[in-house]
């Protein structure tokens, strides 16, 4: 476990923010431009195995959660970084993580937010006659559609 | 040669995951492959987001038909996790008895398919008629042979009776003879190593990428499993084998899973046996603000959600992901190059959707019907039956 977190702190320093929330659950807070980076240091240099992605829409920004799985320590690194609405785009971890694919669309389906570099960002879920720029995940999207 | 499209999909009522699967073929080899999902999407995210804590409990054990349980129990976990709430002992034993009861009763559910695909109906009706037994079970503990609401944030709702547990020992004992039986005749049979070894396999690498799961991940030598390296309910309590296969091929699938139904066996045996006595159920449950990862090994792999609570009564978000999305992108390093005849079975494979085949229909750019689901079925029989001639004939 220690090992995990003093590696992160080792190569990124400055640049991230751990929080050891308990022994197995670790979250780590990047600027959205290294994603790349950590993920390529997580998943090629560590070995860890890419879970999932979450996408959340916070008051203010959106969040992207990628969830690092490390099955010999028994533990998870959650990845989190923030994205700007105004703006919703960050790169795509698929050039790295290939699993990475379908998540990536799904976000980009359900919360507007754009993956640069991603093979085939088209729909995954939704279906072929939903509108354009609507999304669902959205916190503003109604939970019961009234008339 | 000229290139022929074969939709299959999307919709089975037995499909607890629609997929539509685009193959492109040349003669009689698969050169391109795609899929499209999402047809049975139901938007259950943001339903939960309206729900409160207890509700979402029942609405994720609607995700899935067959492996109903996965879901709550990662659910569960999840909120546990956020609100750092305990559970009791004995509720953790309860669960990983429900936990594995489900696993031996998807795997035989596969088992059947799988071998009524290439011609073994047999064994097809054996497994099917064996899996009621384990469902028995279900209905002795929970009151339901499927959906068994059996799982709450701090424990579990019911509690399985002492005067019960020599008559499940005793079924489970039936199971077990079956179970043996049907793995021996699996692994010893010339038919089916010739049939299934070799077909649709899945590198180490590949499946280190696409990051596949559960049995899929186990059978192309990729030693996780959630029970051994997340420990959680009482399965670090009791001893049991993960069953790892380096071939990654189709039979190797089969055999990991085979042999993981009979570790399932000794799981519940020994949690039975085992079980402390003591409160099934954590009363004291205050769910504040934070944010939780939740896991279970489901049948097919590891089923994952995130929860993040808030100060209402609603998760704020709560994202779910099931094993399949991770192992259904596989079939495209496994099914490319491989005959139209091992299609439906490579697909099937992976377990989420072996009931496509029976929805295959193959066309000509034209959309002239070429090929329909019994067809494609009957392709793989009657290779099945070509390797057998063969082997008689040496």
């Amino acid at each position: 476990m220690q090992r995990v977190a003093e590696a992160i702190k080792v190569e990124f320093g400055e640049q991230v923010e751990i929080i050891e929330k308990s022994a197995k659950r670790i979250f780590v807070y990047i600027d959205k431009k290294k994603i790349k980076n950590i993920i390529h240091f997580l998943f090629v240099d560590l070995g860890a195995r890419f879970s999932t992605a979450s996408g959340i829409d916070d008051p203010g920004y959106f969040e992207i959660l990628y969830h690092m799985a490390f099955d010999k320590e028994g533990m998870f690194v959650t990845v989190k970084t923030q994205i700007n609405k105004s703006d919703p785009e960050i790169d795509s971890i698929t050039s790295i993580v290939p699993g990475a694919e379908w998540i990536e669309r799904e976000i980009h389906e359900l919360l507007g937010i754009k993956f640069k570099g991603h093979p085939n960002l088209k729909r995954l879920l939704l279906a072929d006659d939903w509108p354009e720029g609507v999304y669902p995940l959205r916190k503003e999207f109604p939970q019961v559609r009234r008339e | 040669m000229a290139r022929k499209i074969i939709p299959i999909g999307p919709y089975h009522p037995l499909l607890e995951e629609p997929e539509y699967f685009k193959f492109t073929v040349e003669g009689e080899t698969v050169v391109g492959a795609e899929v499209s999902i999402g047809y049975n999407h139901r938007g259950i995210e943001k339903l939960a987001e309206a729900k409160t804590y207890e509700q979402v409990t029942f609405l994720v054990e609607r995700i899935c038909g067959i492996c109903s349980t996965s879901h709550p129990f990662a659910y569960i976990q999840a909120v546990e996790d956020a609100a750092g709430i305990s559970v009791p002992d004995r509720a953790g034993y309860i669960r990983t008895i429900i936990g594995e009861l489900e696993r031996i009763h998807s795997h035989l559910l596969w088992v059947g398919l799988a071998s009524h695909f290439i011609g073994y109906n047999t064994v097809f009706m054996w497994a099917w008629r064996y899996r009621e037994p384990v469902l028995d079970i279900f209905e002795k503990i929970s009151g339901n042979r499927n959906h068994y609401g059996m799982f709450k944030v701090g424990g579990v709702r019911r509690d399985i009776k002492k005067e019960n547990i020599p008559e499940l020992l005793e079924t489970l004992k039936e199971v077990e003879k079956f179970v043996s039986m049907i793995t021996k005749a699996v692994l010893d049979d010339p038919v089916l190593h010739a049939r299934l070894k070799g077909v649709g396999a899945l590198s180490n690498k590949d499946a280190t990428d696409l990051c596949v799961l559960g049995p899929t991940a186990r059978a192309s030598g990729i030693p996780i499993d959630i029970r051994k390296d997340h420990p959680y309910a009482a399965y670090d309590k009791i001893e049991w084998d993960m069953i790892v296969m380096q071939e990654g091929d189709v039979f190797a699938k089969a055999a990991v899973r085979l042999l993981e139904s009979m570790e399932s066996i000794k799981i519940i045996r020994q949690c039975l046996k085992g079980m402390p006595e003591g409160p099934i159920d954590n009363e004291d449950i205050d769910i504040i603000p934070g944010e939780g990862i939740g896991l279970h090994e489901a049948p097919r792999g590891e089923v994952f959600h995130y929860v993040r609570t808030g100060s209402g009564p609603y998760p704020e978000r709560h994202k779910i992901r099931a094993p399949s999305f991770m192992n259904v992108p596989s079939f495209k390093k496994t099914v490319i190059g491989q005959t139209l005849a091992d299609a439906a079975l490579i697909t099937a494979a992976v377990d989420p959707c072996y009931c496509c085949t029976e929805r295959m229909i193959a066309t000509d750019p034209d959309n002239r019907l070429i090929a329909q689901g019994k067809d494609l079925i009957r392709l793989s029989q009657e290779k099945t039956e070509r390797v057998k001639r063969k082997l008689r004939g040496k």
